[in-house]
């Protein structure tokens, strides 16, 4: 409940700082005026408890769990809905959800449906990472399973492609989370899980580290700006995630989050 | 950056003298229509039906704004992105509609259909929508309010930031 209370109306810190510097040392008066209304809005939006975005977001959870603990309140998913269900209320949240995809899509009312990703760990700790994630970035994902002899320069141009086309559709400038390994699936949720590591933390790896620089060099330059407005910055960092994968397979997925990153961790 | 404070609706005479990158700060009326209300206005257009508001005076932001918290105007507003209302815009520009506020870019037969039929389309910040609810001045539900979010509202604001983005 607090999670959810703090970021819906409060943008991820750290990208908040980028943005501010970014702001006051952008040249363009047009990249300029809106970075500038990015940063005021995170101030507007916590004076006044306003979303600061109106689209508030599915909710997507990692929630490493320890083996150790057992729960004594029911099914926790469903304790989970509940809580969700209880903040969409109080903090007047949009209803963002359909009740199904495809066929009807009526808005779902009254019930908060998160996507849960769980990890069982050692031990009796439960790490929780919420993100708000907005309709907009989401819809610009990707996954392709690239060929196995598919060498690091043609993946690298095949990321920057696909991010730079997406123009300004999903609000840049954006955080991109690249999956490499794992098989299909997968390399969606590496994609998704890297969109959460810290900002400008640096790959352990040294040549995956020097490829997410490589992509965030490229993108910024061929990229179209912040809003697709044709200046300033297109993305703020590439995180990538890796897993092993089959010998004939090279599972790539990409996921985009937008300026507002809207996330939090936390430890129980 | 030329910025020009300017009162909805937009006559074709002023459509006509902005250029791409320009700041309009917009005051008057709004109406928010997403996918949902897109495919129900080309519906009514097929059957020669009434729509809920006149096309060639209203200006359309792609919006599905957050509830009304008590004792508040509005809630959370702000674009949705464009390119998903691309497949009805050239009819709904047809049939006189020529001011839209979006987010992103648009198709090449958007583009063509704007300049052909001398509308606009203005890209508002996405996620600034604190900042754009505070434009807001009066808000209310103006058609369709099973559609929740997508429904139509109409709302009037007062110098609402926007960027001239095709003209």
């Amino acid at each position: 409940m607090q999670a959810v209370g703090k970021i819906y109306c409060q943008p991820d810190t750290e990208v908040i700082r980028l943005i501010e510097e970014t702001a006051s040392s952008e040249s363009n008066p047009l990249a300029r005026d809106m970075l500038q209304s990015i940063v005021d809005n995170t101030r507007y939006a916590v004076e006044d408890g306003t979303p600061c975005c109106q689209d508030t977001g599915s909710v997507v959870m990692f929630i490493e769990l320890g083996e150790d603990i057992s729960f004594d309140q029911g099914n926790v998913t469903e304790l989970i809905c509940a809580t969700l269900e209880e903040a969409w209320e109080r903090y007047y949240l949009r209803r963002s959800n359909v009740e199904e995809p495809l066929i009807s899509r009526r808005v779902l009312q009254n019930r908060v449906v998160p996507i849960i990703h769980w990890k069982l760990v050692p031990g009796d700790r439960v790490e929780v990472i919420i993100g708000l994630k907005g309709g907009g970035a989401e819809n610009m994902s990707v996954q392709k399973m690239m060929a196995a002899t598919a060498t690091v320069d043609e993946v690298k141009e095949y990321i920057v492609e696909e991010v730079v086309k997406t123009g300004g559709r999903p609000c840049p400038p954006v955080i991109v989370g690249v999956g490499i390994g794992g098989n299909f699936e997968e390399s969606a949720l590496l994609a998704k899980r890297a969109l959460f590591d810290p900002l400008g933390r640096r790959h352990p790896d040294k040549d995956y580290a020097t490829l997410e620089n490589d992509i965030l060099t490229l993108i910024n330059t061929r990229g179209r700006g912040v809003m697709g407005m044709g200046e300033g910055p297109t993305a703020l960092a590439v995180h990538i995630r890796t897993k092993s994968c089959h010998i004939a397979s090279l599972p790539l997925a990409i996921n985009l989050d937008c300026h507002a990153h809207r996330h939090t961790r936390f430890v129980l | 950056m030329r910025t020009l404070k300017l009162d909805l609706p937009l006559n074709p005479s002023i459509i006509q003298s902005l250029d791409i990158g320009d700041k309009l700060l917009l005051s008057g009326v709004l109406y928010t229509a997403r996918d949902k209300a897109h495919q129900r206005l080309l519906q009514l257009i097929a059957a020669g039906e009434r729509l809920p508001f006149d096309l060639s005076s209203s200006t359309l932001f792609y919006c599905g704004p957050s509830p009304v918290p008590p004792n508040k105007i509005c809630g959370a507003i702000g674009p949705t992105t464009s390119s998903r209302m691309d497949p009805f815009t050239p009819t709904l520009l047809e049939h006189g509609l020529r001011v839209m506020i979006g987010k992103g870019d648009r198709s090449e037969e958007v583009q063509k259909a704007i300049r052909q039929h001398n509308a606009i389309y203005l890209v508002a910040v996405g996620g600034v929508s604190a900042l754009l609810a505070r434009c807001v001045t009066s808000f209310e539900l103006s058609a369709w309010e099973e559609l929740g979010p997508e429904a139509i509202y109409k709302m009037q604001v007062h110098d609402f930031p926007c960027y001239v983005g095709y003209v």
